[in-house]
């Protein structure tokens, strides 16, 4: 389908493309929003040039879905904003299953610190790079990843200390 | 001066536990929980329109060494139980509790791994008052039946 971009979009993506065009994997729309999926070892690059050069300097959320059973199961998605021009564009990379990682863009936006937690703690990918990878939600010793679909909805029972009912004082 | 005026000078006789029981019912100082929308409504019980005061429950104390009734009013994720319960361990006894609306009670529409499904498994709940969230006066009817609760307890002394 051809792509409806409007004129500073297309401008932005053009400039992508000139500086990572070997890296872009695809570009769709969905919902009027532009996603561009890049190769998983470039999102640094991609991201540094979309901040520093193409006006992208807010980065407004990073998220994972789980596409279970599907190749490449893991899809890191970042929500960029450009004050400038008024975009927003959504960049993804895809992780394997076993042993997912991705670099972390903390160095671009510290911003990135608790959206990468949340993102470790909730589907279990990790961040290279990142300065505190620890859990934000869940019990720091918590085994599971909850947003991963093979979870069960009402969690694991038992995997989570309820206070004991006795009190501290008898 | 005050009754005596009316009834003339003499005498009231009454158990220890009646006595007692009145004075506690009727300064049932609630510890305020509020976890999420249903301390809002919490808010209002205490406020003006509803107007707690009526049953000697305005003063909601912050400090669980001052409190006599605990209202877990929201939803209780498992890491928030543990502060819950340390609190409630910290409130001197004699002490009720009220679990406030469809999450304290049951989990509610949060029927999911984080959310304990009704605080009473931690917490030895004395009233539960249902809705989402409930409306002030559900909140005040609560306190009622725990005054009630309170005025038939056999506390001081047992009656032979």
């Amino acid at each position: 389908m051809e792509l409806q971009l409007s004129d500073t979009m297309r401008t932005a993506l053009d400039g992508l493309s000139d500086a990572h065009g070997d890296q872009v994997v695809e570009i769709r729309q969905s919902s009027s929003d532009t996603f561009v999926r890049v190769k998983r070892g470039a999102i640094v690059e991609v991201c540094r040039t979309l901040k520093e050069e193409l006006g992208f300097i807010y980065l407004s959320d990073i998220f994972a879905v789980d596409r279970f059973t599907s190749e490449e199961r893991f899809e890191v998605v970042y929500n960029l904003v450009s004050l400038k021009d008024r975009l927003r564009l959504f960049v993804k990379i895809r992780l394997e299953e076993e042993n997912p990682e991705a670099d972390s863009v903390y160095e671009l936006w510290p911003s990135a610190d608790w959206f990468e937690r949340e993102v470790y703690d909730m589907f279990g990918v990790r961040f290279r790079g990142h300065p505190d990878l620890r859990r934000i939600y869940m019990p720091e010793d918590y085994d599971y990843f909850p947003m991963r679909k093979e979870f069960p909805l009402l969690g694991i029972p038992g995997s989570i200390e309820l206070p004991s009912t006795t009190p501290d004082t008898e | 001066m005050g009754i005596e005026s009316a009834m003339g000078e003499g005498y009231f006789t009454t158990k220890l536990d009646t006595l007692v029981n009145w004075a506690r019912s009727n300064a049932a100082w609630p510890m305020p929980m509020g976890l999420a929308c249903c301390a809002i409504e919490m808010m209002a019980f205490a406020g003006p329109k509803y107007d707690a005061a009526r049953f000697g429950s305005e003063v909601m104390r912050f400090s669980p060494r001052q409190a006599d009734v605990m209202i877990v009013a929201g939803w209780v994720n498992y890491k928030m139980a543990h502060a819950i319960r340390r609190i409630w361990d910290q409130m001197p006894d004699p002490k009720w509790c009220i679990a406030m609306g469809a999450c304290a009670s049951t989990g509610g529409m949060h029927r999911c791994y984080g959310v304990v499904q009704g605080c009473d498994n931690f917490l030895p709940v004395d009233a539960y008052v249902s809705g989402c969230p409930p409306r002030p006066d559900a909140l005040l009817h609560a306190l009622m039946k725990i005054q009630d609760k309170i005025r038939t307890e056999h506390s001081v002394m047992l009656d032979t």
